[in-house]
């Protein structure tokens, strides 16, 4: 082999200087390039090749290097670095020689040189700002290829922030006499539409030139910008409707020239594209989806042609017809059709009916009835990418009844899947069923075992933690949350009692903490054998820190005594040494706990009443001291992540100064997602170490738990998809046959019965039967509205929803008419008992639970309690009035009233019983706020079904963006002993804020005074003529601020925080979002206020 | 509608040709183009042509020995895409007069030329085939009037030559040139069933 190598070196000099021979050119590339792909090819090892390769780029490396290099010779140099590089070997060197020859080549060369630009660097690769000079020189060629060129590699890859350098002149080529430059240039907008979309902003009236072009090819370029466009705004271009309908009727009845056509359809890309877009407008908007059934009924008829080409435009009609407002003619017609693709002996068309089947079968069960033999015999096909479809298509029809079979469908797939992406896919969707539909609670933990064991360490995090929560959440009631649990712990004992060893991490943590929290609940189960089974896993090798926190943690609940202490001393030993700060932490915690009896006895209680929740200082006060030392050994004061970016971005603003509309763009959006309330950020960073609960905090608010995953991404029925998704679980009919099913389904439709011919199986019927079951088999245009019959047992708890409690007593309250009774009743039934759930050690659950009562204290109701309002505060704007705790007999509520220079925290105290309650105390007292009473007497009693109102006056301390009242109501019951209830109650600080009337001079004078301040891009409200003044009268609305000035593009706003904390407000329109600064002289306060402002915007 | 990645592979798992839409680091290109080739050369003929990988599909059809592949979302339209890679092979096969593998290999910058001017960033630019070949062959004709010395035409010459030779080739008759000798091991092992790209299809 060697030799071959030799002989090809040894022809390289004689092929150079063939090159000098006019005519041979191209003889000669080939020949070069030819020789090192003949002797790569004869090469038999991997090795041999590597090293003729090496050889190929030395001898490259010199001749780009060297000054006497022609220009051609370059182009053939660059050609076969090309070719290394294709096969994976890196040839960086020449990156840079490939510019050159863009920029200093004649035309062939130039395009050689373009093309290996496009090819070696990627959009971010720093060499690419050479590169603009050239693009620059070419776009003002008068020679047409070359300005084709220069568009070609911009629309390929282009500096984000060197776009307004070429933009005039790319917009210029939009007027270009020839088409093929007007469509590149139009494609070359697009790209800068995608990668920086506020930079062609201002050209939209372009775009519409675009589109009017007489050339169906630049029309046809236009689109692409004109889907992206209306894919993110489909408000924006609603008039272009009937433009769209237009065009696809003339090119579906043939009107474009015959050399678009494909296989004698006409234009079939130009087609799809159009049906993109108008399934995009038309959807939830009937007027604008009546325009379009005509054309899409003659796109539907037109194509019948048996080809691929017509299916694929057929499949995009279908997805078209569901995506828009219903029209049951075209409905059936598209019904049809995914029959037709679903029944196709071809694969392909198989596999694409199954898609449509999985994309309509949410409001079109029936359809999936139908065709219930078909899929099921596609479950068992021997192609992975029909039974994966057919498991996602089985995943949206899921319900109560049929929840089991699917899910053993699910498993066995996973069981034999070996890509990760699948699994990790699949196991989140058998997690989102499991915690749905579960029928009971065996099969919900054993599923989910199967779920952790087989989603190992790569499924996503939340699937744990939800399961996590939901144990300790618990549901409708305390017996079957008990079973549940002491399932969960039977089955991790027995689990842990085999071979722990296979289980992933996320699995052993998962059983750590559920062992540690429960296993008290088995009785007979010493908590020393359960300690033995956890040290076991700390022995393990395999087993990965973060896990064996997890199992100290455990120990730490379960030490209480005898063998359980001296084990727990045992191995507090062996880990007090730890290199691991994590594990060190928890093993002296063991050690502290496991020595100190006294300390035992009062934290480990299991059973008896739970530790009040743990007070978390948000604001992280303690720290005060040593922040105020670290300044004043110098430091620099901290700066919030926002206001570092922004000012990083700045700083990198600065140096694109010659182009000066290059800014930072990405910051409204980033900051958006970054960043939490301040309570949330310094809540998740005062609790390490165990973090089973707290990384799902930040997400909780994006209710990952509920409904079913989109699979359509931005398009599709999601507003829809969730009543409809509640009704079709209705008519639970498991003993009908599923002939009786088909038949039902088929009544409403024209279409063949195509399934269910006896000759089937029996078992393949039966499995069809127990699939679906439960479908419903109504016509699919009034499936909405209706409400869901199953009780799902495990579904997180809805707000608001309590049956522990049981006042039974109807006769509470005397009330003037029953309707304001049951409303009445309802909300004394509800109680906030969540925050007592917990009687664990783990400080984090507690904070979860007094979280989610937040969250439930949110529901509206209680109209009959604001009557109770004294009279000068009925007037005023009040809040909606919560439920805050109860005891035997007494129920506590709030709201807050906002006067103009204070606000009222209100507490109604509902005596339930019909005895007079004495000793009446209610304690208020808050990290954040100084509360006074503002009535008169403070109550001391409170009679019979009486209600008894407390005023307190409240001002803000230091600013948090949720303040927090906690309280404690204490009361003598006839002549029991005294009970107790603590509560407490959360105001958003916008609640004390009040507009500030002052005058642009004073403004300014206050401007300067403050120090303290902070910066942010918030999202502009772009729907009017005028965005800033919009946006700033939304804040105006929610805030309560006051608008001092607008003057053009900048507007100052003022308010204080009561009682007389001025903040002031900046804000500028910027790069198309509100660059809002803030000050005050208050800490915090820009701060929070920041957030509040964040958060209305988001909401409008 | 976007595509993500094109990539040309022999049924030996040679990489032929490949274009990224979307920017990825060169180790994640190599990892994916190892994983996929491996994939879609172990599908079996009568499975679907598209499959799932990672969060994207994949469209591939195999024209002789050659593979072509194209990655799109999961949202995009399988069949068009198959579509798109059938105008491909139609206009190499236009341009290189009944193309074969050998036509990629010793001219693939020619094909990416036809690529770029069909496809732009991913998206379809001009599914007219007169109009792609026109653009194409006006590049051409430009390059060779900047050299004068060359005639136009030469370039298809070349390539015609290179495919009947490879014909030839195949048939049995030895290679009477020089430059041709080396080629006959390589054609051996390259391709064992010497076919047009198109022939299976019907279209030549």
């Amino acid at each position: 082999m060697s030799d071959v190598v030799e002989k090809t070196l040894t022809a390289l000099p004689s092929l150079l200087s063939l090159d000098s021979q006019p005519g041979s050119t191209k003889l000669s590339s080939t020949s070069k390039l030819g020789s090192l792909i003949r002797g790569i090819t004869e090469l038999t090892s991997k090795h041999e090749e590597e090293k003729l390769i090496q050889r190929e780029l030395v001898s490259i490396k010199e001749q780009v290097s060297s000054p006497n290099t022609s220009m051609r010779q370059m182009k053939d140099l660059m050609v076969r670095a090309i070719y290394c590089e294709m096969l994976g070997y890196e040839a960086s060197f020449s990156y840079i020689h490939a510019i050159k020859l863009a920029q200093q080549g004649t035309a062939l060369e130039k395009r050689v040189g373009y093309l290996a630009v496009s090819l070696f660097l990627n959009e971010s690769h720093e060499l690419l700002l050479l590169l603009v000079n050239t693009v620059l020189k070419d776009l003002q060629s008068t020679n047409l290829i070359e300005v084709c060129m220069a568009l070609t590699v911009v629309s390929q890859i282009f500096p984000k922030d060197m776009i307004p350098a070429i933009l005039p002149l790319v917009e210029e080529k939009l007027n270009h006499p020839k088409e093929i430059i007007r469509r590149k240039a139009v494609l070359a907008l697009y790209k800068f539409y995608l990668i920086a979309p506020n930079q062609v902003q201002h050209i939209h009236s372009k775009f519409r030139l675009a589109l009017c072009d007489r050339d169906p090819g630049v029309m046809t370029a236009s689109l692409h910008i004109y889907l992206q466009m209306i894919q993110e705004n489909p408000e924006g271009y609603k008039d272009l409707t009937t433009s769209f309908v237009t065009i696809l009727k003339q090119v579906v009845g043939g009107k474009l020239p015959m050399d678009f056509n494909y296989r004698s359809v006409p234009a079939p890309w130009l087609q799809i594209q159009l049906l993109r877009i108008l399934s995009l407008l038309g959807k939830n908007d009937q007027s604008t989806s009546e325009i379009m059934y005509e054309v899409l009924d003659e796109s539907l008829q037109r194509a019948e042609m048996n080809h691929n080409i017509t299916y694929a435009i057929l499949y995009e009609c279908v997805k078209c017809i569901y995506t828009i407002h219903p029209k049951s003619e075209l409905l059936e017609k598209a019904a049809k059709c995914i029959g037709n693709f679903v029944l196709s002996p071809k694969m392909n068309l198989k596999y694409l009916g199954l898609k449509a089947l999985t994309y309509v079968v949410q409001q079109d069960p029936k359809l999936a009835l139908q065709h219930q033999m078909t899929i099921i015999e596609c479950l068992d096909h021997y192609d992975l990418l029909i039974k994966r479809e057919t498991l996602e298509l089985l995943f949206r029809i899921t319900n109560a009844q049929n929840v089991t079979v699917i899910v053993e469908k699910m498993l066995e797939f996973l069981s034999t899947s070996k890509d990760d992406y699948t699994t990790t896919d699949l196991v989140g969707k058998v997690a989102e069923l499991a915690e749905k539909y579960a029928p009971d609670n065996e099969w919900f933990i054993e599923t989910m075992n199967t779920v952790f064991s087989v989603g190992g360490d790569t499924m996503q995090p939340d699937i744990p933690n939800n399961f996590l929560k939901l144990l300790c959440e618990g549901f409708d009631s305390v017996e079957e949350d008990r079973k549940l649990r002491l399932f969960a712990v039977d089955s991790y004992v027995s689990l842990l009692q085999g071979k722990p060893g296979n289980l992933p991490q996320r699995f052993l943590q998962v059983i750590s903490w559920v062992l540690g929290e429960y296993s008290h609940l088995r009785e007979e189960l010493d908590p020393a054998t359960v300690m033995r089974l956890l040290v076991k896993l700390l022995e393990r090798k395999q087993t990965s820190s973060e896990t064996k926190s997890y199992v100290l943690m455990a120990m730490t609940k379960l030490c209480r005594s005898g063998e359980g202490v001296s084990i727990a001393q045992e191995v507090s030993e062996s880990y007090s040494s730890s290199m691991d700060t994590v594990l060190r932490q928890r093993a002296h915690e063991l050690q502290h706990l496991s020595h100190n009896l006294e300390l035992r006895t009062r934290v480990l209680l299991p059973g008896e009443a739970g530790l009040e929740p743990l007070e978390v200082d948000s604001s992280l006060s303690f720290l005060d001291g040593f922040v105020s030392e670290a300044l004043a050994a110098g430091a620099a004061p901290y700066k919030p992540p926002h206001q570092r970016q922004e000012e990083l971005a700045q700083a990198k603003a600065l140096s694109l100064e010659p182009y000066s509309l290059a800014l930072p763009i990405s910051m409204s959006s980033c900051s958006i997602t970054d960043r939490q309330s301040p309570t949330l950020l310094s809540m998740s960073s005062g609790l390490s170490g165990d973090s089973t609960d707290l990384s799902h905090k930040g997400g909780s608010t994006t209710l990952k738990l509920d409904g079913v995953k989109r699979v359509w991404g931005k398009e599709g029925y999601l507003a829809q998809r969730e009543p409809i998704e509640e009704a079709q679980i209705e008519v639970p009919s498991p003993l009908r046959s599923p002939i009786q099913q088909t038949e039902t389904g088929n009544s409403h439709s024209p279409s063949p019965a195509p399934t269910q011919s006896p000759e089937h199986e029996p078992e393949k019927q039966q499995l069809a039967s127990s699939l679906f079951v439960g479908l419903s088999s109504q016509s699919s245009v009034c499936l909405m509205g209706k409400s869901e019959p199953m009780p799902q047992r495990f579904r997180k708890k809805a707000k608001g929803q309590s049956s522990t409690s049981a006042p039974t007593s109807n006769s509470l309250i005397s009330l003037p008419s029953t309707v304001d009774h049951l409303l009445c009743t309802n909300l004394l039934e509800k109680t906030p008992e969540l925050s007592e759930v917990h009687a664990a050690a783990n400080g984090t659950c507690d904070v979860e639970a007094a979280l989610v009562s937040h969250e439930d204290s949110n529901t509206p109701q209680d109209l009959c309690l604001s009557s109770h309002l004294p009279a000068e505060l009925s007037e005023l704007f009040h809040s909606e009035i919560s439920p805050l705790c109860s005891t035997q007999s007494l129920h506590l509520s709030a709201c807050y009233v906002q006067k103009e220079d204070s606000l009222i925290l209100v507490i109604f105290i509902t005596n339930s019983s019909d005895f007079a309650v004495h000793d009446v105390h209610v304690d208020l007292d808050s990290e954040q706020l100084e509360v006074s009473c503002a009535s008169d007497s403070p109550v001391k009693e409170v009679r019979g079904c009486c209600v008894a109102v407390c005023q307190y006056s409240l001002t803000v301390k230091r600013p948090s963006a949720h303040v927090t009242v906690a309280g404690m109501v204490s009361h003598q019951l006839h002549i029991e002993t005294p009970q107790t209830a603590q509560f407490s109650y959360e105001l958003p600080l916008t609640s004390f804020v009040r507009p500030l009337k002052v005058s642009t001079e004073e403004y300014g004078r206050m401007w300067l005074d403050f120090t303290h301040d902070t910066k942010q891009n918030l999202t502009l409200i772009n729907d009017g003529e005028e965005p800033l003044t919009d946006t700033l009268t939304v804040l105006k609305k929610k805030l309560q601020l006051h608008i001092v000035e607008i003057i053009g593009m900048e507007g100052i706003v003022a308010c204080r925080l009561l009682p007389d904390q001025p903040c002031l407000m900046h804000c500028r329109l910027h790069a198309g979002s509100l660059a809002v600064w803030m000050r005050s002289s208050l800490p915090d306060l820009p701060d929070c206020l920041m957030y509040h402002c964040q958060r209305s915007l988001t909401e409008h | 509608m976007t595509m993500q990645f094109m990539l040309l592979f022999s049924r030996q798992g040679k990489l032929r040709l490949q274009k990224w839409y979307v920017p990825l680091s060169d180790k994640e290109k190599k990892k994916i183009t190892r994983e996929l080739v491996q994939t879609v050369l172990a599908r079996k003929p009568k499975m679907c042509s598209f499959l799932e990988w990672r969060d994207l599909k994949i469209v591939y059809k195999r024209y002789a020995s050659l593979y072509f592949c194209c990655a799109i979302e999961d949202q995009d339209n399988e069949l068009i895409t198959l579509e798109i890679i059938h105008r491909y092979v139609e206009l190499l096969d236009k341009y290189f007069g009944s193309v074969c593998e050998l036509d990629i290999i010793f001219n693939f910058e020619k094909a990416y030329f036809i690529l770029d001017e069909f496809l732009l960033g991913g998206e379809a630019q001009e599914t007219s085939k007169k109009n792609v070949l026109k653009a194409i062959e006006q590049a051409d004709l430009l390059q060779e009037d900047a050299k004068v010395s060359a005639p136009s035409f030469f370039f298809h010459i070349s390539s015609a030559l290179t495919c009947m030779l490879y014909h030839r080739m195949s048939n049995g008759c030895p290679p009477t040139h020089g430059e041709e000798s080396k080629c006959t091991n390589y054609v051996l092992q390259e391709a064992e069933t010497p076919r047009s790209v198109l022939e299976e299809i019907g279209l030549t």
